[in-house]
């Protein structure tokens, strides 16, 4: 068996398929309801319809991924310490007020299906975090940038559909654009907090390999293109679409490199090795690791 | 109460991996599969080089994390200390293996045997409710709650103790009760100086690394 961390592959895209459509299906549930409570439009229905259509997928991912599929019912006994048995406990109320808001398209059943879908994102962060044997995954910091990549995913995915309905999404372009900032800053603290605390080398290349394209056309790029929008008008659409796309994609691929490419589990580690007659006591070794 | 571990004397294991072949013979796990297994590892630059050889699997964690995350149950943990796993309620999700520090966890889709066609004692032993769930060293619990039966004590007696242990041709391995101050393995740990892996995690496991005398 190897000693220094290996990839793990009991999780792999399926996974990061969940938390792509819980994510981004979630968030965008979230955002089109502020939207809609602010500014009231037609394509809150709409977007309702597709955030679950999304949390639906990422559910698929599960079922495709997890061996006994016909005892997945199983999966609600342990809500005392299991995010995953929450997550699975919110998402029947989840689609039940999710369904009601698009049928009524305003009113409690939106401010409903959005605390709903806010706990079921918090749960996703909570249950990637939870798993203590990814160094990549556990550290606290991986919470608040799962939180704030759903969020800008819901945002321009929001944005998007309020373009393409023919609407002026002016809170959008706003809620989009302190999302990526909130992202931005969480991303950072993570991949430095991560770099500063230990981590497996391969993870710590994988995400580095991120960085640069995240940080320049994942966050750089829309927020300029947002400012722009915002700065000249928001009658030409094209900014904030393409800011929309952009951040949408990136969060995409942020989570699938952090669940599939950066999951390097913990490997061995002695903190002193073994005296075998008079040696010395020598120091321990960590392989692998950067510190 | 009881509380059972295992202790691994790092100064005496030669890594002969004679433990790893008596868990798969005892439990018949597929050949991809090592419940028990005795890591190799290399330290040092020449000439000035070491190898330490030390066994592994699941540590039995007082705080386990895979218990923690099972969305099921199927993982708990006994009232002995000891982490197991209910076949009949696993899913198979495999969050219990991304949160096992130690890598213990293996999840296995298709029947697989070490030549093929199953052996007699492959026949004999394997578990059809164990292809698609999540599987782990489980120290041998099934000899572990025969000696109550029999009026045995797990860790001296061969017959309720885990087949790694009475295995091992260094007497590297050792079990028993932590709780019992007069146990093997409360003496041995009173002796000698320990550590536990990855401590650091908060995981509490029931395997401890023998270094040095006290």
């Amino acid at each position: 068996m190897r000693v220094a961390p290996w990839h793990q592959t009991n999780w792999d895209a399926r996974a990061a398929g969940n938390f792509i459509g819980g994510g981004s299906g979630s968030g965008l549930l979230i955002c089109a309801g502020l939207a809609q409570l602010y500014h009231p439009g037609a394509s809150y229905r709409l977007s309702a319809a597709l955030a679950l259509v999304l949390a639906v997928l990422g559910l698929i991912c599960v079922l495709a991924e997890i061996g006994r599929p016909w005892r997945s019912l199983n999966v609600l006994r342990h809500p005392q310490t299991s995010w995953m048995t929450r997550e699975a406990i919110i998402a029947p109320f989840l689609f039940a007020a999710g369904a009601a808001a698009v049928l009524a398209g305003g009113g409690v059943a939106v401010v409903l299906a959005s605390l709903l879908a806010a706990s079921y994102l918090y749960c996703q962060a909570r249950m990637l975090q939870a798993s203590s044997g990814i160094p990549a995954w556990r550290h606290p910091k991986t919470i608040p940038l799962m939180l704030s990549t759903g969020i800008v995913e819901g945002a321009g995915l929001a944005a998007l559909l309020s373009l393409a309905s023919g609407e002026k999404p002016p809170l959008l372009t706003w809620l989009l654009l302190a999302a990526l900032f909130a992202r931005r800053i969480s991303w950072k603290r993570y991949i430095e907090a991560l770099e500063t605390d230990g981590a497996p080398r391969l993870a710590l290349t994988a995400l580095r390999g991120l960085r640069g394209p995240l940080e320049n056309y994942g966050q750089t790029l829309p927020e300029l293109l947002l400012l722009i929008a915002i700065v000249f008008g928001t009658e030409k659409a094209w900014p904030v679409a393409l800011a929309a796309l952009v951040g949408v994609a990136s969060g995409w691929v942020l989570k699938l490199t952090l669940v599939t490419r950066a999951a390097y589990n913990q490997g061995f580690a002695l903190p002193v090795l073994p005296i075998r007659g008079q040696g010395e006591v020598l120091p321990g070794v960590k392989p692998g690791w950067n510190k | 109460m009881t509380r059972y571990i295992m202790t691994a004397d790092l100064r005496r294991c030669i890594g002969c991996q004679t433990c790893t072949a008596a868990c798969r013979q005892a439990n018949a796990t597929p050949p991809t599969v090592q419940w028990r297994t005795v890591l190799d590892v290399e330290s040092g630059e020449f000439p000035d080089v070491r190898r330490s050889f030390v066994p592994t699997g699941c540590q039995h964690c007082a705080s386990p994390p895979c218990m923690h995350v099972c969305p099921t149950t199927a993982t708990h943990q006994r009232d002995d200390g000891l982490v197991a796993i209910d076949y009949d309620k696993c899913i198979g999700c495999g969050y219990c293996a991304v949160a096992c520090p130690y890598q213990a966890r293996y999840i296995t889709h298709r029947a697989e045997f070490a030549y093929g066609a199953a052996m007699e004692s492959e026949t004999a032993r394997s578990d059809e409710r164990r292809l698609s769930v999540a599987t782990k060293c489980s120290f041998c619990m099934d000899r572990v709650d025969a000696a109550k039966e029999n009026g045995l004590t797990p860790g001296l007696d061969p017959e309720v103790t885990p087949a790694c242990v009475n295995s091992c041709i260094a007497g590297a391995l050792a079990f028993g009760d932590n709780d019992d101050a007069d146990s093997n393995v409360s003496q041995i740990l009173a002796t000698t100086q320990h550590f536990r892996m990855h401590q650091e995690l908060g995981t509490h496991p029931g395997f401890y690394y023998i270094w040095d005398k006290k």
